[in-house]
């Protein structure tokens, strides 16, 4: 059982600055949490919290029922791995590994036992009586990983473990980490990093934060199609969400709205008739933005390509529909002969298209 | 270093010779006071000591021995010996009995003394001399000069050690250092640890606190020092000198550095060490002992190596907080003492203070490493 | 042998004296409020109390040693010096009244500053230069190594070492002193360096130069390492001479650098009291301010009024380095 239960929690530092705000979270045990966000929205200190380093100024934080709020780290049953792996320099991989267990006077058949079984599962085996200085950063970050296995914890906490690798490293790292979780399906992970990448291919469910507050929570896909407003669409995602001003006209049956570039878009979805005429958000993605073969289909985009970036196996074209106006981006699969200058009108399927009020809110979730 | 194209030129020649000017400027001073300690003591009043490999001609006296051994020879009483003390290489050139001439004779003649007494120095030394009567009160005077070839002995060595005291000395200084050094940096390392690490109220201007003492003069503290020592040591009844108050003086005074350079040291570990310390359950005390300590290893050494040098090699504070005794004097005290009663006595002052300086240089030559370290630590950013 | 045996004895109580206190108070403080398997409740209390009280273990003894040693004195040299010879009677500004109408107070503050002038700027320039001349020769090492090596010879190890350079032998004698020698051997007359008025001060500095060259080599030279190579090049594709590229780009670059040596030299230099008091005691017109504090703490049984005086004013002039050192540490510490 590891139930993380955090209600109302809040964090100000010595400088009075309320850097995490009102933060409610079930986490069920089992589950592999990721915090995303942007650089400074407070995911480390979140962690932090929960891990018992730093502490919480308001609220309770409840692992298993307990309220934990003052209970030292070392008996909250966590784990954690750092981002600059945190290895004891002047300790072997063997003692890096054990030590947790030698401060809590494990007996030394047990702690034996216990660092070559993790050793074993990270392929560390031969590295045990090297120095962390001898290892490269992969095999560093697996020591850190390991030194956390030993202490069968009940959560695991890592903060930007990966992003000191290069990229190969990274994605095999990553890979091993799944596999880590895959063969302890009871412990409950919480990851931090800043890459979408990560957090989509990791999760079990997302927790998105902005500047202390919690934006959505939510599996990976669930995030993708259908965040809850204009920060989670543009950050989930690469490139960004469009988003472009609109005026609602229609608000009987389907949503029927005129952009700001004086398109008329409709959508399937539901609003109140009180909504006619609000100014509205509009929002397509890159991806699902494709060129109009016919007559018949509904114009959303329309202007000149301002420049085309191509990837191989898609091309990037920016187009200008208005002066002053944002690029609008689109991600066209294969590589297409465009060339700054060229006109191209491009259409969307209504299902995949987004509406959020002036507020940011998506109106599919209202 | 500045550029390249200069390697070769001339100009590199002038710097080659200039460094090698400075370099024979800075040894010289401590190669002659070596030298000095390790050559004769009539050789060393006579010629300077980089004549030390010549042989020198020395005008020397000797008193002949009076008079038990005189002998009775042909109706004369003679007495024969060496005017050298030491067997060797020695040659006399000439001799004579008067202060007056001190070279009248060749070596080998005969010399006409008053009463009818008669004088003869060989050239290896052996002189006779007769005399019609019995000798007796104060020996006769000889004058010679004499071509002596270069000697060395650690003579001079034995004789401070032993009867000048610098034995004991060694070990009063020993006594007082070791500790001296030790105590400082267990309160500094805990001490640092605390204002690098742990939240508790004050810390910041503790460290100004810290950085502000740094250049406080002693000489601020020794009168008062002086004055509560004489009051606690009569309180204790142990009299105000005593190697503990020296130790805590010493220690004192080294701490400011000892922090200040520590806690440059540790606060900048990287913090998620210690963090992953503590959630492994280690507690303050553990992480100080287990990951600080070792981890601060360079600066501790480099550190230790200062207060060594610094407590060895002072003289202030020994004068004022440990006795002018046989059972106290440290080092640097004898010395300067000597420097007072045995101003003239170049074989004494080369010999004990070689033997001041030759454990600080040891120190300093095989742990050149960290000192610097330490050094460029504590003063560049 | 016995010694030996008796000092390692005394020495051991001392250190272990300090373990024990370290080892013991904070196993004392886990043992009365433990952290480990007790409930939550009762662990959450303990450690807000083991955290509150730990860091004064740690700091304690380091905070009273600083307080007593050196807080405690600046105060109470404060209070002394406006009392008499006793320390017991007060005298108002009497001892101030007597420092600056006398003439020993005069030629020691002058002779101070001479001292104050002369070392620093004679020892951080030779400093600067050995260090850009070493690190331009294969050998630079050895000579630095050798250079810096009187930093480890004490203040009257040294003055010994110097007083047998500066040895005057009168008559005919042959010179055994080295300095004469030179001069005897160029056909000059031998001289009494030690006693030669005025000059005899920068003999007597001589010695602190050559002690304090070395510690300002191994620090400039450093800085000077830790000069961008790009800088240089720069400047030598503009044109700039060996001089130039000396004194226009690299020195500015070490300013810093340079005022710390500077300063810790001249923080020494106040303090010097050794070399004084083993070549001249004074004598000679070469007192210094140290020397004539210490000579007064014991003259005639002690006059702690005029020694606390004299103390005041070696620390009136440390006062400004001692701010300019905070200014630095603190915005290094912002820094960070
Ligand atoms: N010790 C501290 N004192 C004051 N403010 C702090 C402290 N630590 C962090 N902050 C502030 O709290 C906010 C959140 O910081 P945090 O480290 O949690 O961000 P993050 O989401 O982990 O960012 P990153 O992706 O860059 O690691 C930041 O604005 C930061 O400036
Ligand atoms: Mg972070």
């Amino acid at each position: 059982m590891a139930d993380l239960k955090l209600t109302n929690v809040k964090k100000i530092y010595d400088n009075n600055v309320e850097v995490m705000r009102d933060i409610n979270l079930d986490i069920k045990q089992g589950e592999f949490i990721v915090f995303v966000g942007p650089s400074g929205c407070g995911k480390s200190t979140l962690l932090r919290m929960i891990s018992g380093l730093e502490s919480i100024s308001g609220g309770t934080l409840e692992i298993d029922g307990d309220v934990v709020n003052d209970i030292p780290p070392a008996l909250r049953g966590i784990a954690m791995v750092f981002q600059s792996y945190a290895l004891y320099p002047h300790m072997t991989v063997y003692d890096n590994m054990a030590f947790s267990l030698q401060i809590a006077k494990v007996n030394k058949e047990e702690i034996d036992k216990q660092v070559r079984k993790a050793a074993d599962m990270l392929q560390l085996t031969s590295y045990l009586d090297r120095l962390p200085k001898a290892l490269s950063g992969g095999q560093r970050q697996r020591v850190a990983i390991g030194r956390a296995i030993v202490r069968q914890p009940k959560v695991f906490l890592f903060d930007e473990p990966l992003s000191n690798l290069d990229a190969a490293l990274r994605v095999a790292t990553r890979m091993e980490i799944a596999n880590l979780k895959e063969s302890m399906p009871e412990s409950t992970m919480i990851y931090v990093t800043h890459d979408q990448v990560e957090a989509m291919t990791l999760a079990d469910r997302i927790v998105l934060l902005s500047a202390g507050n919690i934006e959505q929570v939510g599996a990976p896909l669930d995030l993708y199609e259908n965040p809850a407003n204009v920060f989670v669409a543009k950050f989930i995602g690469s490139p960004a969400m469009n988003i472009m001003p609109a005026t609602i006209t229609n608000s009987e049956n389907d949503a029927e709205l005129t952009l700001n570039t004086g398109h008329l878009v409709q959508m399937p979805i539901r609003l109140n008739s009180s909504e006619k005429g609000l100014l509205a958000q509009f929002g397509v993605r890159p991806e699902d933005l494709t060129v109009c073969q016919s007559e018949a289909d509904t114009v959303v985009v329309e202007g000149d390509v301002s420049f085309v970036e191509s990837l191989g196996e898609a091309t990037l074209l920016y187009v200008k529909t208005q002066e002053g106006a944002e690029l609008v981006v689109a991600k066209l699969a294969g590589t297409l002969q465009y060339k700054r200058g060229d006109k191209v009108s491009l259409t969307a399927k209504p299902e995949k298209m987004h509406l959020f009020n002036a507020a940011g809110d998506n109106y599919r979730r209202l | 270093m500045v550029s390249s194209a200069n390697t070769r030129s001339p100009l590199t020649f002038v710097v080659h010779l200039t460094v090698l000017f400075l370099v024979v400027m800075w040894t010289i001073p401590t190669a002659g006071l070596f030298i000095s300690s390790i050559r004769d003591k009539d050789q060393l009043s006579v010629s300077g000591w980089w004549t030390a490999l010549s042989a020198s001609e020395q005008r020397l006296v000797t008193r002949i021995e009076i008079p038990k051994d005189q002998t009775m020879e042909n109706g004369v009483y003679v007495i024969r010996g060496n005017v050298f003390t030491q067997a060797g290489d020695s040659s006399v050139q000439q001799f004579g009995y008067s202060s007056l001439k001190p070279q009248a004779f060749e070596a080998g003649t005969k010399a006409q003394m008053k009463r009818g007494k008669t004088l003869i120095v060989q050239a290896n030394g052996d002189y006779v001399i007769t005399s019609p009567k019995a000798f007796k009160g104060r020996g006769q005077r000889v004058f010679y000069t004499a071509e002596v070839p270069p000697r060395f002995t650690l003579d001079n060595y034995r004789e401070v050690l032993t009867s000048e005291g610098l034995g004991k000395s060694f070990i009063n200084s020993l006594t007082v250092t070791i500790p001296a050094t030790i105590i400082p940096i267990l309160m500094a390392a805990f001490a640092a640890y605390a204002l690098a690490w742990m939240k508790f109220p004050g810390r910041a201007l503790m460290v100004a606190a810290v950085v502000g003492l740094l250049v406080v003069p002693l000489q601020m503290s020794l009168i008062p020092l002086l004055r509560s020592y004489n009051v606690i040591g009569e309180f204790l009844g142990t009299g105000s000198k005593t190697y503990v108050g020296i130790w805590l003086a010493h220690t004192a005074f080294g701490l400011p550095l000892a922090i200040y350079l520590l806690r440059n040291y540790i606060a900048g570990l990287p913090r998620e060490i210690i963090e992953s310390a503590r959630v492994d359950g280690a507690s303050e005390f553990d992480i100080f002992r287990k990951i600080i300590l070792p981890l601060s290893f360079p600066a501790l050494a480099s550190f230790s190596i200062f207060q060594f040098l610094w407590v060895w090699n002072d003289l202030l504070i020994a004068m004022v907080f440990l006795g002018n005794n046989e059972e106290q004097l440290v080092l640097t005290g004898r010395l300067r003492e000597l420097l007072g009663s045995r101003g003239g006595n170049w074989e004494i002052l080369t010999a004990s203070a070689f033997i001041t300086i030759i454990v600080p240089l040891c120190v300093f030559i095989g742990l050149q490493r960290f000192l610097v370290r330490g050094l460029l630590s504590g003063s560049v950013k | 042998m016995g010694q030996l045996i008796s000092a390692l004895f005394v020495m051991s109580i001392g250190v272990l004296g300090c373990a024990v206190y370290f080892y013991g108070s904070n196993l004392l403080l886990d043992f009365c409020f433990p952290t480990k398997n007790r409930p939550h409740l009762v662990i959450a209390r303990n450690l807000r109390i083991t955290n509150t009280i730990r860091p004064w273990l740690f700091i304690g003894p380091a905070l009273l040693a600083l307080g007593f040693y050196l807080i405690f004195p600046v105060f109470d040299s404060l209070r002394l010096s406006f009392l008499d010879r006793t320390g017991e009677n007060f005298i108002g500004f009497d001892n101030y009244r007597w420092l600056f109408s006398s003439a020993e107070f005069f030629e020691s503050f002058k002779n101070n500053m001479l001292w104050l002038i002369v070392v620093p700027t004679a020892a951080t320039f030779l400093g600067l230069v050995i260090a850009t001349m070493t690190d331009r020769i294969w050998w630079g090492n050895i000579a630095k190594s050798l250079i810096f090596m009187p930093m480890a010879i004490s203040f009257i190890g040294a003055s010994v070492i110097w007083k047998f350079i500066y040895d005057f032998r009168s008559g005919d004698d042959a010179q055994i002193g080295l300095l004469n020698a030179i001069v005897v051997f160029f056909g000059g007359e031998p001289q009494a360096w030690i006693t030669m008025p005025f000059w005899n001060n920068f003999f007597l500095m001589a010695i602190l130069i050559w002690i304090q060259t070395g510690f300002a080599m191994v620090i400039l030279s450093a800085a000077l390492r830790g000069i961008s190579e790009e800088t240089i090049e720069a400047a030598v594709l503009d044109g700039a001479n060996g001089v130039q590229i000396f004194f226009r780009i690299m020195v500015p670059q070490i300013w810093g650098t340079i005022a710390v040596v500077w300063t810790t030299i001249t923080i020494l230099v106040l303090k010097v009291f050794d070399i004084v008091l083993a070549m001249t005691n004074g004598q000679w017109n070469t007192q210094v301010l140290a020397n004539q504090m210490f000579d007064w703490m014991f003259r005639g049984g002690g006059d702690s009024g005029r020694g606390a005086v004299i103390a005041i004013i070696i620390m009136v002039l440390v006062i400004p380095i001692m701010v300019w050192n905070i200014r630095r540490a603190n915005a290094e510490m912002e820094g960070r």
